[in-house]
């Protein structure tokens, strides 16, 4: 079961390599890791999708709680938060299938970010539901290269 | 005024209390070594560095303090890790601070670099590279306040020989600013409530105790519980000492070499009162049959240990002593609503496992390594401080040397290191001079660090090495025995070729006695403890002698097997007499 957890980290050195380590020595399975400074300079936010049955759960986050740089966690309900992702792809495109990738771009409300010959950049955000859809889409004309952030979440109100 | 690094550090350790440091200097250690020099600290060199972590663990297991050790960058470093492993797997507090080359160095494979913070990381509490000489009495404050708070553990300290060498304003915080940080001591009152009333309700309650229990310095309040309540209290190996050995209420340690009364009471009573243990697989046997009809509450101040191998019914968060102390309190108030369940039963059958089932072994013929640790305990009256080194020595000597006090059994649980024994022994020592000192140890594993006889010859440190000399890996040669058809691959240490113990000793400066007979242990015993010296006594034990009873690997812990008066018979207690309940 996929969780999505919000770790708030003192913004020290080698505090990414001691989560990583703890979750490789316990053996948890990291979906996905996104890492970015937060409003404030000192901390910064993780936000880490875990593919962990409910017991397991538990013991990530108590063990996390274990780092000393580590000073919040919350399992992220995906009901009461807000969850993106965003994507670059290097689509393959000619001169007669540029409007119509241009076209599926719109749609998706992404952006063009690079323009050549023979290839389009794009950068489409969204849930993973979404992107999912959009790769299904495009891959017809052919994706050269493709990257994903990761997922970064927060939790909504308040 | 601007000191350097090296003397920022050297206050900074003062500051924090420290009376002496383990360790070996090296190149990048110089400077810390030169300042070193003119401290009123102890220095104590050891002979290698593991004997440094583990003479800093012995100290610290024994003063309640947190033991210092110091390596150069490189093998010094990589020297230390057994010791910090052997640190963090029993939480002893400790802050190993060792040399690391030049920050501009760094990641370049410099002569004797290695990356000291990243191997370190998964063993260690938390650790720190130093590369500010600003930071360093932050840090130190940080690492000793990390080291010996809410579950203590080792904090190591990198330090560079730049930032060493580096000059700082010296500047100590009031207090150590460590947001992430925040140890619960304090138990949650209506859980404590709810195992209260549960602990009056229970028909045949027992309590399951760990090292935490000495950690926390909780061994009146759990007395008082055991006793004010009538609840057995059964010990694990880290928990020696937690509650008297000799009490009625003992029933003595649990698990794969425990007694089988403590183990017949965990597979058959209805709440267990875990204090500071971890239900760590020597312990509970097959997982899946451990406890079967047992309530848990579970008291520890880590939260990651709680329902992490057995699930807690009742969590409770905090320190020992704490928590146990608004336990009685929670157990005085709810005493007087509901009244406490009829335990007779449960008493009666504990009295009759404990009188069937007697730790016991087959004396006569020749030298039985039991029949040493019984005379040690005779002769120093159950008050030395046993260290012991890993095999069946250190089973022998939890079996047979029982323990009153908590501080005075100090052995390598989780780890199972050996070579623990004789440097923990020279700490202890350092420690607590006016005590009597005893390394039961293994003629396998005092080989991983008998060069520490020179320390201890020069530190005055009259440590007593009893070794068991079986002339086996002998642990490992049972297990060839029982489990491997007698295979006994690379087990045998050939004694009567290699070493000459005695003469070792002598060689080091200390005194060596060897005994092949029953009739002279005594004697030499009472020589060991009447000489101001060192004295390693090489007691020529029963070679092939086992360690009884024994659960399997992987098996349930009423499957005990093999001792003397039930020999490789499987006894269920339900199936073995009538049921109690
Ligand atoms: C450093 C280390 N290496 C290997 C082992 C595996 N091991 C466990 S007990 C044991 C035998 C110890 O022999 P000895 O010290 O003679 O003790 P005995 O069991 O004979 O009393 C070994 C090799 C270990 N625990 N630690
Ligand atoms: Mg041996």
């Amino acid at each position: 079961m996929k969780h999505t957890l919000s770790v708030l980290v003192e913004n020290k050195p080698g505090v990414l390599a001691r989560v990583a380590e703890l979750f490789a020595r316990r053996g948890f399975n990291i979906d996905s890791l996104a890492v970015g400074t937060t409003e404030k300079p000192d901390i910064s936010r993780m936000t880490i999708v875990v593919d962990v049955a409910e017991h397991s759960l538990e013991q990530v986050r108590k063990q996390l709680h274990k780092l000393v740089n580590v000073i919040e966690i919350s399992d992220l309900d995906p009901e009461t938060s807000v969850a993106r992702e965003l994507v670059l792809a290097k689509i393959k495109v000619n001169p007669e299938n540029r409007s119509e990738v241009i076209e599926i771009v719109d749609i998706f409300r992404g952006n063009i970010v690079d323009v050549s010959r023979e290839s389009i950049v794009v950068e489409v955000t969204g849930n993973a539901q979404k992107l999912r859809a959009f790769e299904e889409l495009v891959k017809p004309y052919g994706i050269r290269e493709l990257v994903r952030t990761g997922k970064v979440a927060l939790p909504r109100g308040k | 005024m601007k000191v350097t690094g090296a003397k920022a550090l050297v206050r900074s350790l003062e500051e924090e209390g420290v009376e002496i440091i383990f360790g070996i200097p090296g190149g990048v250690l110089l400077p810390v070594y030169d300042v070193l020099f003119e401290s009123k600290m102890r220095k104590v060199l050891t002979r290698h560095e593991q004997g440094a972590a583990h003479a800093a663990d012995g100290y610290a297991r024994v003063t309640g303090k947190v033991g210092v050790c110091m390596a150069t960058s490189g093998p010094g470093a990589t020297n230390l890790v057994t010791g910090i492993a052997n640190a963090y797997m029993d939480s002893v507090p400790l802050v190993a601070i060792t040399g690391q080359v030049a920050t501009n160095l760094i990641g370049t494979d410099a002569f004797q670099e290695a990356d000291t913070t990243g191997i370190t990381m998964p063993i260690v509490k938390h650790n720190y590279l130093v590369k500010d000489p600003a930071d360093i009495p932050d840090v130190v404050q940080e690492a000793f306040y990390i080291a010996r708070t809410g579950r203590p553990g080792p904090v190591l300290i990198d330090l560079p020989v730049d930032v060493a060498r580096g000059e700082l304003e010296y500047h100590r915080r009031e207090h150590p600013q460590l947001p992430g940080y925040k140890p619960t001591y304090k138990g949650h009152k209506k859980q404590v409530r709810m195992a209260a009333r549960s602990i009056l309700e229970a028909h045949s309650p027992i309590l399951y105790v760990g090292g935490g229990v000495i950690t926390s310095g909780a061994t009146a309040e759990l007395k008082k519980l055991a006793v004010d309540n009538g609840i057995h209290v059964t010990h694990t190996l880290m928990g020696k000492g937690a509650f008297p050995e000799s009490h009625r209420l003992s029933l003595g340690m649990l698990g794969m070499h425990g007694t089988r009364c403590a183990n017949y009471a965990m597979c058959e009573t209805d709440l267990i009162i875990a204090v500071g243990a971890r239900f760590d697989d020597r312990i509970t046997g097959k997982l899946s049959e451990f406890a079967p009809k047992a309530k848990v509450i579970h008291i520890d101040i880590d939260p990651a240990e709680i329902s992490k191998n057995v699930r807690a019914h009742i969590p409770i968060v905090g320190d020992a002593r704490q928590v146990l102390k608004d336990l009685n309190a929670a157990i005085a108030e709810v005493r007087a609503e509901i009244k406490a369940a009829d335990r007779s039963a449960w008493n009666a059958a504990i009295e009759e496992w404990k009188e069937k089932y007697p730790l016991a072994y087959e004396r006569g013929n020749g030298l039985k390594p039991q029949y040493v640790v019984e005379r040690i305990h005779a002769l120093t009256k159950g008050d030395a401080v046993i260290c012991t080194e890993v095999g069946q020595n250190q089973m022998w000597a939890a079996q047979y040397y029982p323990v009153q006090k908590p501080r005075r059994f100090i052995s390598s649980g989780g780890l199972g290191t050996m070579g623990y024994g004789l440097p923990a022994a020279i700490g202890a020592q350092l420690g607590s001079p006016g005590d009597l000192v005893f390394d039961i140890a293994g003629d396998g594993s005092v080989q991983m660090t008998i060069q520490e006889l020179a320390t201890a010859v020069l530190e005055g440190a009259p440590v007593k090495v009893a070794i068991l000399n079986n002339g086996y890996l002998g642990m490992v040669r049972q297990w060839q025995q029982l489990f491997y058809n007698g295979k006994y691959s690379c087990t045998c240490l050939d004694r009567e070729r290699t070493p000459d113990f005695v003469a070792l000793a002598e060689a080091y400066g200390a005194k060596g006695i060897r005994v092949k007979d029953p009739d002279l242990v005594d004697q030499a015993i009472q020589e060991a403890m009447e000489s101001p010296c060192p004295v390693l006594i090489d007691f020529w034990v029963d070679p092939e002698e086992n360690v009884y009873p024994m659960v399997a690997p992987g098996a349930p812990l009423y499957d005990m097997i093999g001792d003397l008066l039930y020999p490789v018979e499987k006894v269920h207690p339900e199936k073995a007499e009538e049921p109690f309940l």
